[in-house]
């Protein structure tokens, strides 16, 4: 039996036609809501993925990107940290883009690598800003979320729960929000 | 090696590392950086109650699940193997600052004296673990992403709505930080 094999391009095309009409924030929009990958692996392949986690969850507590303390100075311009860890990141982060454009870089499995302009809606200025309330309070994004409770933080779990809260909360009222 | 490695890391090689994980991401399995999603998927694989935004096929997304996963089992391995013994150092003026608030405690990278369970049960700490939480949850999908998915894949991809929401994150941070988070702070 092959490692992988292709699935029927009209079911695929089902499946992203499953999304609904009103979604305006379509799923391609939204970060990794969108999975270009038409192969189909074994569920322990993910596993490559925890690998890539677990070097970013070091990175996370090493360079301090989940202490609330930075985040406190970052907002206050007393320290260049943060501004250094982002502004690097992207830096890397557009010439790598860059060169996969450039040079049509393929996947590992020889799939063609796909990008998705964004759109811009309402959205991107008043959950951003709700987004950067919420992150100067708790001194974590998404990310370091997962990253605090590593460390033995184990009430950040509730922030977890809140921000899950938060997601489900705005799935509700979102055709009646601004956009 | 592990007394190298157990010092903080500076800038530069924590900004190398995340911008790296960018095209790791897309070259071993064509995904996009991003990680406020995973609220998303939590929600359509436990309570999706018939509401539009979370009727998609999230066992799609499981890739997500394993990386925080990661991002969990990386934070044991950095605050055991590779543990600092000395408190986390803050800006002086910070310091001062946080002193009035009667936040001394920096021993760990979250202050105690505010994330702590002692602290949920005060009404400051409720409104910084729960309301912020709700906060984060509610505007990064709001803002179609958060920090990572905007911030470095979407600038990364010189996308201007991922600009636009990343100002707007930092709009809401000074905001709260320097405007409104002082008066929680004395509660």
């Amino acid at each position: 039996m092959s490692e992988t094999k292709n699935i029927n391009p009209s079911v695929a095309f089902n499946e992203t036609t499953m999304v609904p009409d009103n979604d305006f924030e379509v799923r391609s929009l939204d970060a990794v809501c969108i999975n270009e990958s038409q192969l189909q692996h074994p569920w322990w392949h993910n596993f490559k993925y925890s690998i890539v986690g677990l070097v970013f969850g070091i990175t996370f507590v090493k360079a301090e990107i989940i202490s609330w303390f930075r985040m406190q100075e970052m907002f206050r311009m007393q320290t260049f940290h943060m501004y250094g860890i982002i502004g690097g990141a992207v830096v890397l982060g557009a010439l790598s883009v860059w060169l996969i454009k450039k040079y049509k870089v393929k996947t590992v499995h020889g799939e063609h690598i796909e990008f998705h302009d964004k759109k811009f809606n309402k959205g991107q200025v008043i959950g951003g800003t709700i987004f950067g309330l919420g992150w100067a309070m708790t001194g974590a994004c998404p990310g370091p979320i997962f990253a605090q409770i590593g460390t033995g933080a184990f009430v950040v779990f509730v922030v977890l729960l809140s921000a899950i809260v938060g997601t489900w909360v705005y799935g509700y009222f979102r055709e009646q929000l601004p956009h | 090696m592990i007394e190298f490695l157990s010092q903080p890391w500076p800038w530069w090689v924590a900004g190398a590392i995340i911008g790296l994980i960018v095209p790791t991401l897309l070259i071993i399995g064509n995904k996009h950086f991003g990680i406020s999603s995973n609220l998303r998927h939590v929600c359509a694989a436990c309570f999706p109650a018939n509401i539009n935004f979370f009727k998609y096929e999230w066992k799609k997304e499981m890739w997500n699940f394993f990386f925080v996963g990661g991002i969990v089992v990386g934070a044991i391995i950095a605050t055991t193997i590779f543990a600092d013994p000395n408190p986390v150092k803050v800006a002086p003026a910070l310091a001062a600052e946080l002193q009035n608030y009667g936040i001394t405690d920096y021993s760990n990278m979250v202050p105690t004296q505010l994330v702590s369970w002692e602290s949920l049960f005060t009404l400051r700490g409720f409104i910084m673990l729960v309301v912020g939480g709700f906060l984060v949850g509610f505007g990064s999908r709001y803002a179609g992403g958060c920090t990572s998915g905007h911030a470095i894949m979407g600038l990364s991809n010189l996308q201007l709505p991922s600009l636009i929401a990343t100002i707007f994150f930092m709009v809401g941070g000074f905001i709260m930080a320097n405007l409104i988070l002082p008066y929680i702070m004395l509660m």
